[in-house]
Formats: C-alpha cells, sequence, structure tokens
C-alpha cells in the first residue's frame, strides 16, 4: 500500500525533527521554559524592545537567525522557509519542552499572513522582514466606540490628500495600541460608498503628534488594550493594503485567523491538564468528596479534548485544501466559552486561595470573558453561522 | 491517518450512501415498522448492503473481508443513520471484532466470511445488566467433554431475534472468555424484546447450553474492542442521524411562517441552530478521531471511544430535542419522522453505554479522577 515517496518523506521529516530537537535542547535557556505563558512574560519586540528577562533576548536572537521566529513564511520576504510539516514539528518539539515563542507579534499572527495575501511586492519586502525580526511591534485598530459589534460602521475617516491620507477619528480595543509603532487599522477613505464598501485598510506609523494612545485597565488589571485617537494623523497612500475601499476583505480575512487561534490556543489549552491540577490540589479523595466538582473538572477535559481534535482537523483538512470557511467562527465560539468554564472551575479547584488579588486564578479568570467578545463578540459569531453556514433569512 | 477521508473512503461513503437512499428511505423503515414484523430489519436490504462490501467491513482481508477498517464501518453506519436503515450492521461489526480478536486475525475465515457474505447473522451478547456494565460477567463456562457449555442470561442483545448464532461472554476458569452459541443450541432460549426504536432485541437465557469456545486464555482485551467497535458505529450512526434531523430542521426553520415572517429570521433560533452546527462540527472531529485510533492500534482508541459516544448521545439527544421544539406540533406527532429519529437516538444512546457511563469511565479511568 505505501509507495516509497512518502516514506522518503517520512524519513526526511524524522531527520527533522531529530535535529530540531537536539537544536532547541542546545539553545533554549532553561529558566525560560515551561512558564506560565501570557502577555506580560512574552517578548513583543519593537522600536524600543523590552525583554522580560536576558535569556528571553538570548532565545530570541537565536530564533530570529534562523528566522524561525515565522518559521513557515516564504524565505524570499526573510522567513523560516519551512513547510508546514516542519513547522508543525518545530511547533511539537517547542510544546515538548515547554520552549515559549520567541517573538509574540500581532505582525506575525495577523498583518503578516493578510500582507502576504493582500499586499504589494513593495509592501512585503518593506515590512515583512520587519515584523519577522521584531523590529517594528504593531497594533491592531478596528473597533471605535461607536462600531463594536457592527464594525462596519466605523467612522474614522480619511480625507485624500493626493500623496497621503489625513486621518481623523478614535480607534478603542487597540491591542497594545500604548506600545505600539505602528497601527493596521479600517478607515472609511470612500465617504460615499455603501457601509462595507468605503472601508481602506491602512498602515499608519504612530510615530507622529497626530496619533495618540492611552490604555484601557480591564477587570483583571491587565493594560493589554488602548484607546487611540487620530488627529490628522498623516499616512503614505502606499500604505494601503489590498485595494482603496477594500480594506472589509482583508479585515475579514484576517479576522479568521484571530478566530481560529482564539479558539485553538484558548480552547485547546496547552499545558498542564485541568485534571492534573485537581488531582495535584485535592488528591483522588478530596475529589471523591467532591463529585461535582470532579464531573465538572471531567466534563471540561472531554471538551477540551474535542477542540484539540478540531484543531488537529483543521491541520489536515488544511493541508488537503478542504477547510471550511465557517471553522474560525466554530474554534471561536466554542474555545472561549470552554477556557470560561475552565478558569471558573480552576477557581474551585483552589478554593478561598483563588481568590488572591494578584494571584494567577484570578487573572487568568477574568482574563477569559473578554475573549468571548474580542475578534467579533460570540453572539457575532453565531450571526455569520447562522446567516451564511446554515443560509437562514435575515429579517426584512 | 489523516483526519479526511480518502479517496476510497470517499467512494465507499457514495456508494452506501446511493444504495441506502434507493434501497431504505426513511419511508421503507417506516413501513417495516407498521408491518409489526418481528425481525424488525429488511433482509432484501441487508442482502444488497452485504453485496457492496458494506456489511462489516472492518473484516481483515484475511478473513475473507474487504479489510477497510472500522472507519469504514463508521462511515457506513453514518450513512445508515442518515435513513435510519434497519440492517444488522451493528452487530456484524462487533462481532467481527470480538472474533478477529479472539481467535486472532487471519484464523477466523469460515466465521467472518459468513458474516460479511450477509449469509449469517451473529449477535454480540455482552451485557447482563439493564444499566452497561461490562465488568458485571457473571455467566459461567464449564468444560463438558471436548467442549463447553455456558449458564446464565444476557441482555440487550443487539439484532438477537432470529439471529443464527450468538457471541456470548463468560467467565471460564476465573477469566473472561468468547463463546460462538448456535441459534439451535440446546437450553438456549431467546425472548424478544420490543424496544421503542422498533429495532431487534432480545434477552438470551443459557441453561448448560452447548459452546464453542473462540480463541483462549483471557478475552478482556477482546471484549474491550468489540464494545469499543460498537461505542465508536452507534457515535457514527448519532452523527448521521443528528445531522440528518438538524438540516431537516434548518429546512422548515426557512418554510415556516409565523407572525408573517420565516420563523428562521428570529435571533432566538438562529442562535439555538448556529450552536448546535458548531457542536455538530467539533463532533464529527471526534468521531473520526476515534475511528482512525482504532484502526491504528492507538493506546487512546479505547479513551477516544468513550469520549465520541458522550459526546454524541448528548449531542444527538440535544438534537433531537431542538429537532422536536423547532417543528412545533408537527414535530410531536407519529407522522412526522423526527419522532423515528429521536427513538432511535434514545436507543443508540443508551446501548453500550450512556454519556454518564462514558463520562465517567474517561474520568476515573484516563484521568485517575
Amino acid at each position: 500500500m505505501a509507495t516509497e515517496a512518502p516514506d522518503r518523506a517520512a524519513e526526511t521529516l524524522d531527520t527533522f525533527r531529530s535535529e530540531t530537537r537536539a537544536w532547541l535542547e542546545a539553545n533554549c535557556p532553561v529558566s525560560i521554559r515551561n512558564r506560565p505563558r501570557g502577555m506580560d512574560t512574552s517578548f513583543w519586540g519593537g522600536r524600543n524592545p523590552v525583554y522580560p528577562t536576558e535569556d528571553h533576548k538570548i532565545w530570541f536572537e537565536r530564533m530570529a537567525e534562523r528566522a524561525w521566529t515565522v518559521p513557515t513564511w516564504p524565505s524570499e520576504y526573510g522567513g523560516g522557509g519551512l513547510n508546514a510539516a516542519q513547522g508543525r514539528v518545530l511547533k511539537q518539539e517547542m510544546t515538548r519542552i515547554g520552549a515559549p515563542d520567541p517573538l509574540s507579534s500581532l505582525g506575525i499572527m495577523m498583518l503578516g499572513p493578510a500582507l502576504l495575501k493582500f499586499g504589494t511586492e513593495e509592501q512585503k519586502r518593506e515590512h515583512i522582514p520587519l515584523i519577522a525580526q521584531g523590529k517594528i511591534r504593531w497594533a491592531q485598530g478596528y473597533s471605535e466606540p461607536g462600531a463594536g459589534s457592527d464594525l462596519a460602521s466605523l467612522t474614522t475617516r480619511g480625507d485624500d490628500k493626493g500623496d497621503h491620507f489625513l486621518v481623523n477619528g478614535q480607534k478603542i480595543w487597540t491591542t497594545y495600541g500604548h506600545k505600539a509603532d505602528m497601527i493596521f487599522t479600517l478607515v472609511r477613505t470612500e465617504p460615499d460608498a455603501p457601509k462595507h464598501q468605503g472601508i481602506s485598510f491602512l498602515l499608519i506609523d504612530m510615530a507622529q503628534p497626530g496619533v495618540n494612545a492611552s490604555p484601557i485597565k480591564l477587570i483583571s488589571g491587565n493594560e493589554h488594550f488602548s484607546q487611540t485617537f487620530f488627529d490628522d494623523a498623516v499616512a503614505p497612500m502606499k500604505n494601503v493594503v489590498g485595494e482603496r475601499g477594500k480594506g472589509w476583505d482583508v479585515a475579514k480575512y484576517l479576522l479568521t485567523f484571530e478566530r481560529s487561534m482564539m479558539g485553538e490556543s484558548i480552547g485547546g489549552a496547552a499545558g498542564k491538564t485541568i485534571a492534573e491540577t485537581a488531582l495535584e490540589r485535592l488528591g483522588k479523595e478530596g475529589l471523591a468528596r467532591d463529585p461535582s466538582l470532579r464531573l465538572e473538572v471531567a466534563e471540561i477535559m472531554m471538551e477540551t479534548w474535542g477542540i484539540q481534535i478540531a484543531s488537529e482537523r483543521l491541520f489536515d483538512q488544511g493541508k488537503a485544501g478542504q477547510v471550511s470557511p465557517f471553522s474560525p467562527n466554530v474554534l471561536k465560539l466554542l474555545g472561549t466559552e470552554l477556557a470560561t468554564r475552565r478558569t471558573r472551575a480552576m477557581m474551585s479547584l483552589d478554593g478561598f486561595e483563588s481568590l488572591a488579588v494578584d494571584g494567577h486564578d484570578a487573572y487568568e479568570w477574568l482574563q477569559a470573558p473578554p475573549n468571548c467578545i474580542a475578534g467579533g463578540s460570540n453572539e457575532v459569531q453565531m450571526n455569520i453561522l447562522s446567516k451564511r453556514a446554515l443560509g437562514l433569512p435575515e429579517h426584512k | 491517518m489523516a483526519l479526511v477521508l480518502s479517496e476510497d473512503e470517499t467512494m465507499l461513503v457514495d456508494s452506501a450512501h446511493g444504495l441506502l437512499d434507493r434501497e431504505a428511505p426513511v419511508t421503507s423503515f417506516r413501513a417495516l415498522r407498521n408491518s409489526g414484523e418481528e425481525l424488525a430489519w429488511d433482509r432484501s436490504l441487508f442482502g444488497k448492503l452485504a453485496e457492496n462490501g458494506l456489511v462489516a467491513p472492518n473484516v481483515a482481508e484475511a478473513d475473507g473481508g474487504v479489510g477497510m477498517g472500522i472507519s469504514a464501518a463508521g462511515l457506513v453506519m453514518e450513512q445508515a443513520g442518515h435513513v435510519l436503515a434497519a440492517a444488522p450492521l451493528l452487530s456484524a461489526a462487533i462481532s467481527a471484532t470480538l472474533i478477529a480478536r479472539a481467535v486472532g486475525e487471519g484464523q477466523g475465515a469460515d466465521l467472518l466470511g459468513s458474516v460479511v457474505s450477509g449469509e449469517r447473522v451473529i449477535a454480540p451478547a455482552l451485557d447482563e445488566a439493564a444499566r452497561h456494565d461490562p465488568a458485571r460477567l457473571e455467566t459461567r463456562a464449564q468444560k463438558s467433554g471436548e467442549g463447553w457449555t455456558l449458564t446464565g442470561a444476557k441482555t440487550a442483545v443487539i439484532d438477537g431475534y432470529d439471529a443464527d448464532a450468538y457471541v456470548v461472554s463468560a467467565m471460564a476458569d476465573g477469566a473472561p472468555a468468547l463463546f460462538l452459541v448456535e441459534k439451535a443450541a440446546s437450553g438456549l432460549s431467546v425472548e424478544r424484546f420490543a424496544a421503542v426504536d422498533s429495532r431487534n432485541y432480545t434477552k438470551l437465557s443459557l441453561s448448560g447450553t452447548p459452546a464453542k469456545r473462540l480463541g483462549e486464555g483471557d478475552a478482556s482485551d477482546a471484549i474491550t474492542a468489540g464494545l469499543d467497535t460498537g461505542r465508536a458505529l452507534l457515535s457514527a450512526e448519532m452523527l448521521g442521524m443528528a445531522d440528518e434531523a438538524f438540516d431537516r430542521t434548518v429546512a422548515y426553520l426557512k418554510e415556516r411562517k409565523q407572525f408573517d415572517r420565516i420563523i428562521g429570521t428570529y435571533q432566538g433560533l438562529q442562535h439555538r441552530a448556529a450552536r448546535l452546527y458548531s457542536r455538530l462540527d467539533i463532533a464529527r472531529g471526534i468521531v473520526l478521531k476515534t475511528l482512525r485510533a482504532i484502526d491504528e492500534g492507538s493506546a487512546d482508541a479505547t479513551w477516544l471511544a468513550s469520549l465520541a459516544k458522550a459526546t454524541m448521545t448528548r449531542l444527538a439527544r440535544d438534537v433531537m430535542i431542538e429537532a422536536m421544539q423547532m417543528h412545533g406540533g408537527i414535530g410531536v406527532t407519529d407522522d412526522h419522522d423526527v419522532g423515528l429519529f429521536v427513538k432511535r437516538t434514545q436507543a443508540a444512546g443508551e446501548l453500550l453505554g450512556d454519556d454518564h457511563f462514558h463520562t465517567e469511565r474517561l474520568a476515573a479511568g484516563k484521568w485517575g479522577l
């Protein structure tokens, strides 16, 4: 049944795995392995880089040298040039030793894929190497105070001034806007066009007097989001990604990455499982006396396994060219809900101790609900599914 | 194996779908039910399924089968679920696994060949308690000359009425073992059990009944493999039924008008439908992963069988509740097909362990909770 070619491919992949394993063992500093993952313990790059520790710097520089910050992006633009299977092996081997991502970046997670698909050759050559090397820290500017779930009603406008746009308006929920160097944003450039067709996807340098960002403090105490004000900010014409007035298509494409990522990573829950934590905290006997909590843990384990299988299936479907366009919506909806359920159950496992104001439990628990809102609220996901996946009609 | 269908599998699904659509639409199951026919499955349909290699496709080529694995059996069951096809497919696949695992692959061609060809229906007789409890095994086997005799009682025997033979579990020399009991064996009494899903079930009582031992030594692993086959296939069948009932419900939401508008325009219903769609999408991955894991002999296969069974039991039940509710009054009439799916779903969920059983099995067995 087996032909020669797949055998050779498997052999090559095995070699890649053993070489990668050895290299990671030798190069990933032990001090940064197996640490709780979080936005505050990662390196985010940028014009003024801040490394959580010296070992994070060493790790980042070693990985950046091989372009393994973006392992599967094309090497012609400064990516690692690995194929999908190799990229997966690298990820698995990093997970095996608890190695963190060397560089966390909205440029990697969101802008890069959009540029690779919609960008001009010039835009790719200008921005992608800087993303790969962590030189520019990007923010995402979509939502506005009056445009949340109804994102396409946004009013931040870009006036055509010949060689540049003059941008005025306000964005909110700008991820790390107050720490970013540049922002990819949705701006209304064709005021007379219908709602979805007058929007452009525009790259704006934040280091200019017309751009001001201030942080927003969330219930968890974190300040990952900000408000961003544009007051006669300038963006050159060449910074429009995709066609003018077609920014909605770019944004939609990009949101699929954000949603899959949110569902897979948050719902899939890497690291120690809640069952392991439950056994550590309460032991088998403690759980036997607490049967309702024990059942909750078991059900969360089952749901988590389901999301992990969905993620594996998505990968296989990708390779076979059979991806459902609605997988991101499904993963986002169920993954973020599951994370809310899991972080709440973690609180129960730690009981009174979980209430510690600067504790890990409370932080994670308060981090979960925002993810059910961000990236298109879960209600928006259900709207998309009912209308596009199921074809249920809209009320006229 | 990847979590997408191979070309061969796609062809198999198309062939199963075509045949079942033509030969076994839901109307034919309804007619069978209304006829009160005691066998409760359709001989001519079963013959055609066998001719097309769709009966126990998990039987290895060395044993006279097509050797397409549990994956293939699951894909066929999923299609059977769509039309509520009444044919002893589940019992054939479970018995095939039990026999092949007990006697060793390639050693059971006589018996397995007759299962695959549809010549003989061999029903698995494992359960002894109303609530699925595979640890309970009180049926006793005693050596008697060259052979064995069995004494005990079995329940929830799938397709056991008018079966040609039974694969029966019993304690022999202090360990679980598997035996073949022929229909005509002395001391065997078969009691038909009429269930809400109008399928074929029986209870057996054995009293010094002559039996032929399948393989030797402790058959615990073979029994677990047989149970896992059944659990995976019931999950696949429930997936097919849930998909079908859901599609019909969504279609109804698009045509039914109340308050001068199509009811599918109400967000209250849209979001409930979107949620079921999402859960079905995740469950589809779980079922396929389970089938693959069994075929690969993965250590997680037995736990995945529980994950699939628990997930599908709960999800199919929820789909049926929504199907009845969203259809309104018509959905709870006997004339409407929804009720047929509701009843079969309840039975498929109960057989070989429901969601509660499998959640507990995972909690204690896999996670040590």
